[in-house]
């Protein structure tokens, strides 16, 4: 049995950052952005809680691991409702194909 | 008559004649009449003058009136200080007689030309010259002071030069104006320079002021050599306007304008300005300044009278005459006759005027022919300009019972006397020489324009008397060269009133040492009240007891000289040209180098052409291909100098700096070239640029 330390959680969370930017770097669908997002967010909150079980923070980092998912939950709203209104505009939610940006 | 109408009275009498002069220059061309009114105005100055003169003679003989206002007032200036540059008049005998003179002359001249003139075109425009003439004679006769004088002096040269090239589309009347302008600016110099070293030292211009200083010891830089040399330069002035050795060749040409202007301006007043000049500054001039004075008149005297005896145009005979007579008057003053230099001045006035108006009337009835030899036996056709004429020739030959007579005399008796009390004897023997010779000439003059048979019959026979107004003036001209307006004693002028009574000869105020030896006063502080004792009131002193003595002396033996003389020279024409017992143009072949000498007016003409005017027009050559050459090419060179730098400039400007700003464009928009693929518009490229950029800073960073 081996014995759970910070590293390991930051390692889980290192896992979760790297599998949520490369969903939001490769896939086309904009929705699948979005949950790349998500696990970077929660990834975050690993580290939040993992900091506040191995520091000396008292129980800020829960508190801010909750507003965190609280805040997720504004931002997905939002998120979404933005994909759909680029869907409306350009009858596609393909990344690649969105790029009126560089004009 | 107070003294202050006196004033009055002159001071209409000096502008009176500018107001004619205005008025018939800008409407004579639209009133055909102008010329009456300049007539009337010179009549009203004439009969002034006559009040002034009778007015000053009667009631203020022994005062000099003066008025002066300041006209300029500079206050500490520097390096002067205070200058105060006041304008006035002054009234003595001296310029009161003299301007009875002027507007005497000028106003018969007027009445002269209107016949004489009558025809030209610019009938108008010549009445209006005269009255500008008048004008500016009055204020220099009339000024008390040098600076006002040189004013009305410029102006005087001014009138002469129109009135000498009135008939300016004659080639030779408007190159004599030129010639008499610019000769008289080389005196004029002279004149002006003297006036500015007598104002360095004086601080003022008045006449009266630098004699008083003067006398108190003040001297130009503080030495009477250069008191010596103001004389000298003021006199410059009179040698240009008077026609003196070696200034006198523009007299001659000058009798290119009308015969009257020639009578008023280049023989009776104008040219006696400069006699009249000398006379104001008398007391200022050291006894070496009236050496050179009357070496220069002396000299003057000589050379004209000897061209005088060849010359066959009526008219030169009379200018080289008038030169001569010039002369004597100049010799005069530097020999100290002050009195007589002045006398002869006014006699000369009438009886030159009578001679050139009678020339006039000569040349009117003639038809412009003005060549004596185309002349003679004109006594019948015109007795009454005959009669005047001769009159006036006696007075000029210096004929017992003339004004000539007494005013020659007197300046002879002058160099008889100055060469007793010096030891030069050579100015009597000229003065008495010049005696010969003019009545030799005059003589000849007559003799071939009135006598003998016609020699141009045709002209001849269409001459006519004059009318009145050509005569009249004659008659009154040749009345006044009779003695008894002068004196009431025919041989002894000092018992007149003119020279009794009106003219004294000034007080010198040079230093006592720089005078003439006679001029030095007797009377020292020492023996002052014994000398002083003897005849104060019967005899008038001049200068010395000597001197006065050696004029008394003089008096016989140059009277009975001066009439052998004339006498002699009268007798020699007629035997040349009356009687014809001895061939003119004999002699002339025996003596031809002399004659051609005198025919030839001594070669002054081409000297000074060979020289000074020759040198003058190369210097201008030399000046006018360095203009053109050097000054020009340094600025033509300037030009191209400019250009080329120019062009480089524009050239840098369009390689080198356009070029950098290009480049810089250039260099812009590939940098954008290069960076516009990392722009592609897709946010996950975006993230993987931001990871990527993150990723290398926190390896760059790892350390810290």
């Amino acid at each position: 049995m081996i014995h759970v330390g910070l590293n390991h959680f930051l390692v889980v969370s290192s896992i979760l950052f790297s599998l949520g930017l490369f969903g939001i770097v490769t896939r086309k669908n904009a929705v699948m952005v979005l949950m790349g997002i998500e696990l970077v967010l929660n990834s975050a909150n690993i580290n939040f809680i993992a900091f506040a079980k191995y520091g000396n923070f008292g129980l800020q980092g829960q508190m801010m691991a909750l507003f965190v998912i609280v805040l997720a939950a504004a931002e997905a709203a939002i998120a979404l409702a933005i994909v759909l209104n680029i869907y409306k505009t350009f009858s596609t939610v393909n990344v690649d194909e969105i790029d009126t940006l560089k004009d | 008559m107070t003294e202050f109408n006196l004033i009055q009275i002159a001071i209409a009498i000096l502008f009176l004649p500018l107001v004619g002069f205005t008025f018939v220059l800008f409407l004579g061309k639209k009133i055909k009449k102008a010329y009456l009114f300049e007539l009337f105005i010179i009549t009203i100055t004439f009969l002034l003058t006559v009040v002034l003169l009778y007015s000053k003679l009667t009631w203020f003989a022994d005062k000099n009136i003066m008025r002066e206002f300041t006209w300029i007032s500079f206050q500490n200036l520097a390096f002067f200080g205070n200058i105060n540059i006041d304008l006035g008049m002054l009234l003595d005998n001296l310029s009161v007689i003299m301007m009875f003179t002027v507007a005497l002359i000028s106003m018969l001249v007027h009445i002269f030309s209107v016949e004489y003139m009558r025809g030209d075109k610019r009938y108008n425009r010549y009445f209006a010259y005269l009255g500008i003439f008048t004008f500016s004679m009055s204020g220099i006769v009339l000024t008390h002071n040098i600076l006002m004088m040189y004013i009305f002096w410029e102006l005087v040269g001014l009138s002469s030069y129109l009135l000498i090239g009135f008939w300016y589309e004659k080639k030779s009347a408007s190159d004599a104006g030129k010639k008499a302008f610019l000769v008289n600016r080389i005196g004029d110099i002279g004149m002006f320079s003297g006036i500015m070293m007598l104002f360095n030292t004086y601080h003022t211009f008045t006449f009266d002021k630098i004699f008083a200083q003067m006398s108190t010891g003040v001297l130009p830089f503080h030495s009477e050599f250069w008191l010596t040399i103001t004389g000298i330069l003021i006199f410059m002035g009179a040698v240009g306007k008077s026609a003196q050795f070696p200034l006198h060749v523009w007299l001659p040409d000058a009798m290119e304008g009308p015969t009257p202007v020639s009578a008023l301006i280049h023989a009776a007043t104008m040219v006696a300005a400069g006699v009249y000049l000398v006379c104001r500054v008398f007391p200022i001039l050291t006894g070496d300044a009236l050496t050179v004075i009357a070496i220069i008149g002396a000299l003057s005297a000589f050379i004209p009278a000897t061209i005088a005896l060849t010359q066959n145009d009526i008219k030169k005979v009379l200018a080289y005459s008038t030169v001569s007579q010039l002369g004597y008057m100049i010799m005069a003053l530097g020999v100290g006759a002050y009195k007589f230099a002045f006398f002869h001045l006014i006699t000369h006035a009438f009886f030159k005027a009578c001679l050139f108006l009678g020339s006039g009337s000569v040349i009117h009835a003639m038809h412009h022919e003005q060549d004596i030899r185309q002349m003679g036996g004109l006594r019948k056709k015109l007795p009454l300009t005959y009669i005047t004429f001769l009159i006036a020739t006696l007075a000029l030959s210096g004929i017992p019972l003339t004004s000539g007579f007494l005013s020659k005399d007197g300046v002879l008796q002058g160099t008889l006397a100055y060469a007793n009390l010096t030891g030069r004897w050579i100015f009597p023997v000229v003065g008495f020489l010049v005696a010969m010779l003019t009545a030799f000439y005059m003589f000849r003059l007559v003799i071939l324009t009135f006598h003998g048979e016609p020699r141009n019959k045709e002209k001849f026979d269409h001459a006519h008397e004059s009318p009145f107004v050509m005569a009249m003036p004659l008659v009154v001209l040749s009345a006044l060269s009779i003695f008894f307006w002068y004196t009431p004693n025919p041989i002894n002028a000092d018992a007149g009133w003119f020279l009794g009574k009106w003219i004294k000869t000034p007080t010198i105020v040079v230093p006592q040492h720089a005078r003439y030896a006679f001029m030095r006063n007797d009377v020292t502080p020492e023996n002052n009240s014994a000398v002083k004792i003897v005849e104060p009131e019967t005899k008038e002193i001049t200068f010395s007891e000597s001197y006065t003595e050696a004029m008394h002396h003089a008096h016989i033996p140059a009277m009975i000289l001066s009439l052998c003389v004339a006498g002699l020279g009268i007798l020699f024409a007629f035997l040349f040209y009356f009687w014809k017992k001895i061939s003119a143009d004999k002699l002339a072949e025996d003596v031809a180098p002399f004659y051609r000498l005198s025919l030839n007016k001594w070669y002054f003409d081409e000297i000074y052409d060979a020289t000074f005017v020759s040198f003058t027009m190369g210097l201008s050559r030399a000046l006018s291909w360095f203009d053109g050459t050097i000054v020009d090419g340094i600025v033509n060179g300037a030009a191209s100098v400019t250009k080329l730098a120019s062009t480089i400039s524009g050239k840098f400007d369009t390689y080198v700096v356009d070029g950098l700003v290009n480049f810089m464009a250039y260099f812009s928009g590939f940098i954008g070239l290069i960076l516009r693929r990392f722009q592609t518009g897709k946010v996950q490229t975006y993230v993987v640029l931001v990871v990527f950029s993150l990723v290398i800073i926190l390896f760059l960073f790892k350390s810290f």
